[in-house]
């Protein structure tokens, strides 16, 4: 929550909604006076501004659209794995722009800048979290056996910090007599991670030859732990025969006191028999509830099935956060996870995060693995195609990634259209490179209204601009007869009041485009005409003049001017018209002095009723 | 194939161009520009792909673009040269015309000369276009139908052509150092030459059939009378600007607008595309003329053909590969340059071996491995 500077205090505010942002500005609820005149716009989501997260927006764009093109026909068992690869993608993706952001954190000396970047690299970890934790449990779908192996990894992977202490320890001069050492052991055998356990305890074994036995037995109990192996032809049960083996050997060790006489030792012993309370003594070293649940799950119980694990979930919770506190948003997403209600998972995430991103995309990734039941909501679209004609929406707003949003439509079957058709239009057309990029797209979706509104927009503009070639190439785009028709006249205007033509080049080169209409098609023969007449061809001249008028495709406008012209070619001594031809002429001069009568000139009358050739008729 | 990699740069690029190497150390390309559009700050930058740069450039996947300085534009970038080893010059969606210069020293970018609104309409701006230079002259052409020449170190303007096209001029090339080729969007090629005072083209060609807009043009590097050019329903077509009013060859390219079209500087046997179906494609042809194409005799114009069929087979001297028109024989090979769909391709530029191309997916591909 922000308190807009836009209002002093004791004022009052008015606002109107946009598609991602408010307009608001200040005001007084009289019916004279002045307020402030000034209008503020406030953003809700400045996560598409970032240039940072821009990188993520176009990457997880590409990943989106290739997994939108996996055949459907395949059998579930080839999916799968290109399903987990596509979720790793993404989660690179997430994780290259968090390296990102830690970088630019760490060097900017803006401190307010340093917060910021800091507040996304949190929310960015927390993302890549729950969709690594929804990987293993929804996507990769590990049974029992691999299920600990795959959460084993995913908490591995959050926990980094206890490689930099092992490399700080490793470092010192007498590594086994830092003040971390025991806290490292201590991590890596919390993380399963018993081999480098036992690499560090050797340091230690050197330095106190005494309690060699001591340290062996350590070592021997650490190798023997046996791991699930998924590939190998070890069963399940076999599995759990062989660990409660161990479990008791190790009970042992702790009940005939091997270990009384080294306090560490005896702690790691007790860690390995998974005691809750020593667990918790270590609260530190795990930080966090999922950390000791995944833990306690290690040394207890390793062959626990998915359906058991929200049991196991919601006791470390409680065990672990103190009764005061209340859990974070993240808590409780994990939780829905482990419980496996990802209706759950996708809700509060969309309410704790304020871009739709990683809801969009992970709904959409789970949905191609049929995941979700069709979760019908009110106005009847389905959850996924919801949250993603929300997340693209949001795009649209953008001045630049409205591109990528286009994509999201298309794959949105119910509604993607219709939001399409009504978003493409608002979209500002600056230069003609960016309306034939639109036009382009809604060519490609067949969506001809808005390529029709779009030429005719340009086409306006060009026109009002004087650029008449402009114009017409839009028109042809558009396959615009009307425009064509506006355009032609503009022509005709323009020769009407200065005796030429302009832009020659354009309606001498007009090649088919002349058929779109018949006032372009009337231009370009009438200009024909004047080019025969130039070149003095004046029997095709005089063919084609005749043809314009019978053909009547001629303006009415334009009949004088066409009578008008043929009067030179009357009055010379050779005889340019054959009778028939004078026979339509008069034709054409009566119908025309019926309904033109205002623009007939007497003096034109008279010459063409004086000329030899009527005479003789 | 090797693997090319996208560089993602949180701006949309409209122009890629290699700084030109200096032949005398046979350098590989190392330095490009690189312009922006649709921003709300759009920019050019230069990039360098090479062992050159600072040391914080050190890490970081090899050959990965490293940003070198960047600028803001007023502006969407329409295009984009290099004048010479250190400026640039672009044409602005504002109308403007600015000549940039690159301080490799201390890695800062200034501004050497501005003409803004140089492509006006009366009361609106109008985008300037297309920029062809060959120092220290430059040529410009704009929504707004003009040519203007420029010279990088004079402030006015040399001269303008007003009106010189009705319809937007998309792009401009030079044809010989006094003649200039325009293409415009009623799909006319027009040639100008400078020593005449008179604002009319000399020739004007174009296809018979639909009137279809074209967008880029591109001369052979070799034999100033090829050119090709590519318009808005992709079709790559080959002229010979001597032979009038039709192109020798059509070949269909893409499935939307080409947006650029180069022959290989120093080997003009292969040609390369690119378009808004986000595709970028090399094209090559082998030239199965005997007489290798720099022995070239006088013009022997009697044997040529009108037509776009392969000419009989004795006069191959003077038939550049791209003339043949005879696709279909196998002579001509395609390939796709770019490993999977993306956005448009809005620009390329290639030099000896190496391609950088910029797509409306915000992403920067550098190919340093082209089989030419």
């Amino acid at each position: 929550m922000q308190k807009i500077p836009a209002v002093s205090d004791g004022k009052h505010m008015g606002f109107a909604w946009g598609p991602g942002d408010i307009l608001v500005y200040e005001t007084l609820h009289k019916a004279s006076g002045s307020g402030s005149s000034f209008i503020h716009e406030v953003r809700k989501d400045e996560d598409i501004y970032s240039p940072i997260l821009r990188k993520l927006f176009n990457e997880s764009h590409h990943i989106f659209v290739g997994l939108q093109t996996i055949r459907e026909d395949l059998p579930s068992k080839s999916r799968k794995p290109q399903f987990v690869s596509i979720s790793k993608n993404y989660r690179s993706v997430i994780r290259a722009c968090m390296e990102e952001l830690q970088q630019v954190a760490v060097s900017t000396k803006d401190g307010e800048a340093a917060t910021q970047y800091g507040n996304q690299v949190s929310i960015l970890l927390a993302i890549e979290l729950i969709w690594n934790l929804c990987e293993v449990l929804f996507i990769d779908a590990a049974p029992a056996g691999s299920l600990l192996l795959h959460l084993l990894d995913w908490v591995r992977l959050h926990k980094a910090d206890v490689d930099e202490k092992a490399r700080e320890v490793l470092q010192s001069d007498s590594p086994a007599e830092h003040r971390d050492y025991w806290d490292v052991v201590v991590s890596y055998v919390l993380q399963g991670r018993l081999d480098e356990a036992r690499q560090m305890l050797m340091k230690q074994a050197t330095l106190q030859p005494a309690a060699r036995n001591m340290y062996k037995l350590m070592d021997t109990l650490l190798s023997k732990m046996p791991f699930f192996n998924p590939s190998g032809t070890q069963t399940l049960t076999e599995f759990d025969v062989k660990w409660r083996h161990w479990h008791e050997e190790v009970d042992r060790c702790l009940q005939d006191n091997s270990f009384a006489s080294n306090k560490h030792l005896e702690i790691i012993c007790k860690l390995l028999l998974g005691d809750e309370d020593i667990l918790l003594d270590h609260k530190e070293l795990l930080g966090t509830w999922y950390h000791f649940l995944v833990t306690r799950l290690l040394f207890c119980h390793p062959t626990v099935k998915p359906a058991e694990l929200h049991y196991y979930a919601q006791s470390c919770m409680t065990m672990f956060l103190d009764s005061r506190s209340v859990p974070e948003p993240l808590d409780s997403i994990l939780l829905a996870a482990f419980e496996f209600d990802i209706h759950q998972v996708i809700k509060d995430c969309s309410i704790a995060l304020n871009n739709w991103w990683f809801v969009a995309h992970l709904t959409d990734l789970l949905d191609h693995c049929k995941l979700l039941q069709s979760h019908n909501l009110h106005f009847g679209s389905n959850l996924r195609e919801f949250l993603l004609l929300e997340y693209a929406s949001g795009l649209f707003t953008h001045h630049s990634l409205w591109q990528l949003a286009v994509d999201y439509f298309d794959h949105c079957p119910e509604f993607g259209r219709v939001y399409l058709e009504l978003q493409i239009e608002r979209v500002p057309l600056d230069t003609e490179r960016k309306a034939l990029k639109v036009l382009r797209i809604c060519e490609q979706r067949q969506m001809s209204e808005q390529v029709r509104s779009i030429c005719k927009i340009m086409a306006m503009r060009a026109l009002r601009n004087n650029r008449l070639g402009s114009a017409l190439s839009w028109s042809i785009r558009a396959k615009d007869a009307a425009f064509a028709t506006l355009i032609s006249e503009r022509f005709l205007q323009d020769y009407c009041t200065r005796g030429t033509f302009s832009d020659l080049d354009l309606i001498d080169n007009l090649g088919p485009a002349m058929l779109l209409s018949d006032r372009l098609t009337f231009l370009g023969k009438y200009r024909e005409f004047h080019k025969l007449y130039e070149e003095k061809r004046f029997t095709e001249a005089a063919k084609l003049l005749l043809s314009l008028m019978t053909a009547k495709i001629a303006p009415r406008s334009f009949w004088m001017t066409l009578l008008t012209d043929a009067l030179p070619l009357l009055e010379t001594a050779r005889s340019w018209f054959n009778s028939i031809q004078k026979n339509q002429i008069l034709m054409t001069l009566t119908n025309c002095s019926f309904s033109l009568h205002e623009s007939v000139t007497e003096v034109d009358l008279q010459r063409l009723q004086k000329s030899d050739y009527f005479s003789s008729v | 194939m090797e693997s090319i990699n996208a560089k993602y740069v949180s701006q949309k690029i409209s122009k890629t161009r290699w700084r030109p190497v200096s032949h005398s150390f046979l350098q590989q390309p190392d330095i490009f520009a690189s312009g922006s559009w649709d921003n709300e700050h759009n920019k050019i930058s230069f990039w360098s792909i090479g062992s050159h740069g600072s040391s914080a450039m050190e890490d970081g996947f090899e050959g990965e673009p490293q940003l070198l300085c960047e600028q803001k534009h007023d502006g969407d970038v329409l295009d984009l040269q290099f004048l010479d080893q250190d400026r640039i010059v672009t044409a602005s969606s504002t109308g403007a015309v600015t000549v940039f210069r690159h301080h490799q020293n201390s890695q800062t970018i200034s501004i050497a000369q501005h003409w803004a609104r140089a492509h006006h309409y009366p009361c609106d701006n109008a985008p300037c276009t297309g920029v062809v230079c060959s120092s220290p002259e430059i040529v410009t052409v704009g929504e707004d139908g003009r040519i203007i020449v420029f010279r990088a170190d004079q402030e006015g303007v040399v001269r303008v052509i007003e009106n010189a096209d009705s319809s937007t001029i998309h792009a401009v090339t030079y044809l010989r150092t006094t003649e200039i080729l325009t293409v415009n969007s009623i799909g006319q090629l027009k040639l100008w030459d400078f020593r005449q005072q008179s604002n009319s083209p000399s020739q004007i060609l174009s296809l018979s059939g639909d009137r279809v807009p074209l967008h880029c043009v591109d001369r052979h590097p070799n034999q100033q009378h090829i050119v090709a050019t590519g318009g808005q329903d992709g079709m790559l077509c080959v002229w010979d600007v001597r032979q009038g009013n039709t192109p020798f060859s059509l070949m269909e390219a893409h499935s939307a607008e080409m947006w650029e079209v180069h022959f290989h500087p120093t080997n003009p046997d292969h040609l390369f595309t690119c378009s808004e179906d986000g595709s970028l494609l090399h094209w090559e042809t082998s030239s199965h003329s005997e007489m290798p194409s720099f022995l070239q005799g006088g013009r022997n114009s009697s044997m040529m053909s009108r037509s776009a069929m392969a000419p009989a087979g004795g006069n191959q001297s003077l038939i550049s590969a791209w003339l043949s028109g005879d696709c279909s024989k196998g002579r001509l090979e395609t390939s796709h340059m770019l490993p999977s769909q993306t956005l448009s391709v809005n620009s390329l530029d290639v030099l000896q071996q190496c391609l950088v191309c910029g797509t409306d997916g915000e992403a920067i591909f550098v190919n340093r491995q082209v089989p030419v």
